[in-house]
């Protein structure tokens, strides 16, 4: 076994064994935590395959910005665990018969799995020769000359989700004054305050 | 990619700019001062749209690498999509306006909501399907929840999200296995490896993929959140609801099962039978208890996906013909139903009961005589528009041996008649109560009486739709 195998095997179980930690663990917090991990793990596995720039990607987007923004929602929801547990356990059994029905179809899916005849010449087909250019140009063909009309619509997607966020959260408040700087700065002395001239002894 | 792929796809990519650029200008605006103008505005680009996509469109172009489709099939969607879209805008403003809803996201989620459907009936690949459907539900679950402050209205928006993520990952699960099978996400691709024996994995996911878009026509036995959103969302959302996304989704089904799996019709076939029986009976069925129009009108659309869907099943160019020529109708005939339920009110609030109905003829007589033809349309009864929709679709399942099918779609009729024809009754022969009142304004008033209008002067030659709606289903099966 060569070091690579060796790099292989020890990234994939512990991909595995992180993402299993994941749905078992009590605590989300611990459950984020896990799923970093996992996230490290498989920029490992993407090292390995060569595709280096997919696994810098997964770190510094995956677990950089994601995982970290999952941690901040998780630790300020404020959702009691143990009540939805309780709230489980009543539709368990609907829910463990679906889970074995598609169990079943999965085992006799892929049980009987046979590919086309020229699934894999497809397959090949959509990605440029990587024996002339180095992988992330090649993935930068793909997403911004070949699938670029997908990946504006995705763009579509993410402002879809912000207008949105806008429209059913924010709330415009009449009673909080804000400080509007132009307003301030065109106000006329003149008209803002008034010197007078209180002679001793007397008030205004 | 090039500069005629744009060309292709210039419709779309217009409506993009002009959604964000009226974005900007509201935002810049400020608050919701320009809202009415850009209801209309944005009513005004969707009319120009379907009229450049009818008038200027020819043949059939593939952008992208065959990743974009724009054929006479899509083009006929597209058209119906954005009229219907067009004459929900134009006849909510007021009802939002007054009812404190009117913010102008309302008018730009849909123009995004119309961009994902009109790249949903022009997906040539699994991926833009896929993205299109996404931009379409995301906008509608917003819009669902669009009136925050009420309980129904936010559940709406939750439910439908929460089901319509399941369903996204029914479809994308489908969307792997069928992926998997082919080695590629084009339709022609697909289609190309179809050959010989159909292999079991293949058919798992083709079906899994039928369920995720049964879900986006609320199909049953995949209709569970149609009630509950159509009755919690603000009426004008429900009236979008019930017409352009359906057509959408019917299309974009009628896209997928021809274009990438055309060669083994057997195999989803007996799928969308299935579909279609269960969603006729259970639409008839189910409305007869309900109170609530809008939630009738939720079982009155299932039912009628059902009977689009037997006009899919029967898998032949008459099929899909029929399938467009009810859809057209469909949508024509909910607008004005629509136009309707949104006027009622009592007091100043907006009711739904159908209660408040009691006597409703002696107090608006012309209305309630439109309404009159509209329910007799949506029953099927002939002379009326509805009728020839139901008899175009069931002739074509007779056609492709398919008669049982027929035969239960004209039982599930007479069934549904009787909930369409009660609402009649109560108008007409009901008890004195003091029902609700209808207040309209004019462009109301033109929806509801002109389409009652179209419903009876259509029995001459259905204007025309049938040889477009040939030319579109033989663009597509031919």
């Amino acid at each position: 076994m060569s070091v690579a195998d060796l790099a292989f095997y020890a990234f994939s179980t512990v991909t595995v064994a992180a993402g299993l930690l994941v749905t078992l663990s009590r605590n989300p917090v611990h459950s984020v935590l896990w799923l970093i991990l996992a996230f490290l793990s498989s920029a490992g596995l993407f090292v390995l395959l060569g595709a280096e720039f997919v696994a810098m990607l997964l770190i510094i987007v995956y677990v950089g910005a994601v995982a970290v923004l999952f941690l901040f929602v998780v630790m300020m929801l404020d959702v009691d665990f143990e009540e939805l547990k309780g709230e489980m356990s009543r539709y368990m059994p609907l829910g463990l018969l679906v889970g074995v029905i598609i169990i079943m179809q999965l085992v006799l899916g892929v049980g009987a799995w046979v590919q086309a005849d020229g699934a894999m010449g497809l397959r090949a087909a959509v990605t440029p020769d990587l024996a002339q250019m180095e992988n992330t140009r090649a993935l930068g063909l793909l997403i911004y000359d070949k699938y670029l009309l997908l990946f504006q619509l995705s763009a579509l997607v993410l402002l879809v989700a912000m207008i949105g966020a806008i429209l059913l959260t924010l709330r415009h408040r009449k009673d909080v004054k804000r400080q509007n700087v132009l307003h301030q700065m065109w106000r006329d002395p003149a008209k803002a305050m008034e010197l007078m001239d209180p002679k001793p002894g007397q008030g205004l | 990619m090039n500069a005629l792929d744009f060309h292709i796809v210039m419709p779309e990519v217009l409506l993009a700019i002009y959604a964000m650029a009226a974005l900007l200008g509201c935002v810049y605006a400020g608050k919701d001062a320009l809202t009415g103008a850009v209801t209309w505005a944005t009513a005004g680009v969707f009319v120009a749209l379907a009229a450049y996509i009818g008038f200027a469109g020819e043949g059939a172009n593939v952008a992208f690498g065959g990743m974009f489709i724009d054929d006479a099939f899509a083009r006929f969607a597209k058209v119906v999509i954005l009229l219907s879209a067009a004459g929900v805008l134009v006849m909510s403003q007021d009802y939002l306006a007054r009812h404190d809803m009117g913010r102008f996201e309302y008018p730009i989620l849909v123009a995004l909501a119309v961009i994902g459907m009109m790249f949903m009936v022009s997906a040539g690949d699994l991926m833009l399907l896929y993205m299109g459907l996404e931009l379409q539900s995301l906008a509608l679950y917003v819009v669902a929840a669009m009136k925050r402050d009420d309980v129904k209205s936010t559940e709406a928006g939750l439910k439908y999200f929460v089901l319509g993520s399941l369903s996204s990952g029914l479809l994308l699960y489908g969307a792997s296995l069928v992926y998997g099978y082919a080695g590629t996400t084009l339709f022609s691709g697909i289609l190309s490896t179809l050959g010989g024996e159909v292999q079991l994995g293949l058919v798992i996911g083709l079906v899994f993929l039928i369920a995720g878009m049964a879900f986006k026509v609320s199909a049953a036995p995949f209709h569970m959140w149609t009630p509950d959103v159509y009755e919690g969302a603000p009426t004008p959302v429900t009236a979008f609801f019930a017409t352009a996304p359906k057509a959408a989704a019917m299309a974009m089904i009628a896209r997928v099962v021809f274009d990438a799996f055309g060669t083994i019709p057997a195999q989803w076939g007996q799928v969308l039978a299935a579909l279609a029986v269960l969603s006729m009976f259970l639409g008839a069925v189910a409305a007869i208890g309900q109170r609530d129009i809008k939630r009738l009108m939720a079982y009155s659309s299932i039912a009628h996906m059902g009977y689009a869907l037997v006009g899919l099943a029967s898998g032949t160019v008459e099929g899909v013909q029929a399938m467009l020529i009810y859809m057209a109708i469909y949508v024509t005939m909910n607008l004005g139903t629509f136009a309707f339920i949104m006027s009622l009110e009592k007091d100043g609030k907006s009711i739904s009961d159908i209660d408040s109905l009691n006597m409703f003829s002696k107090r608006e007589p012309l209305k309630a005589l439109a309404v009159l033809i509209l329910m007799f349309s949506l029953a099927g009864v002939p002379p009326m528009l509805g009728f020839f929709g139901k008899f175009y679709v069931l002739k074509a399942a007779v056609d492709a041996g398919m008669t049982w099918l027929a035969l239960a779609g004209a039982v599930a009729s007479v069934i549904g008649a009787f909930y369409y024809l009660r609402i009649v009754f109560f108008m007409y022969f009901g008890r004195e109560t003091e029902g609700a009142s209808s207040r309209m304004v004019p462009v109301q008033w033109l929806m509801l009486v002109a389409v009652a209008a179209v419903m009876l002067l259509g029995v001459v030659n259905l204007f025309g739709i049938e040889a477009v709606a040939q030319t579109a289903a033989q663009a597509l099966v031919g």
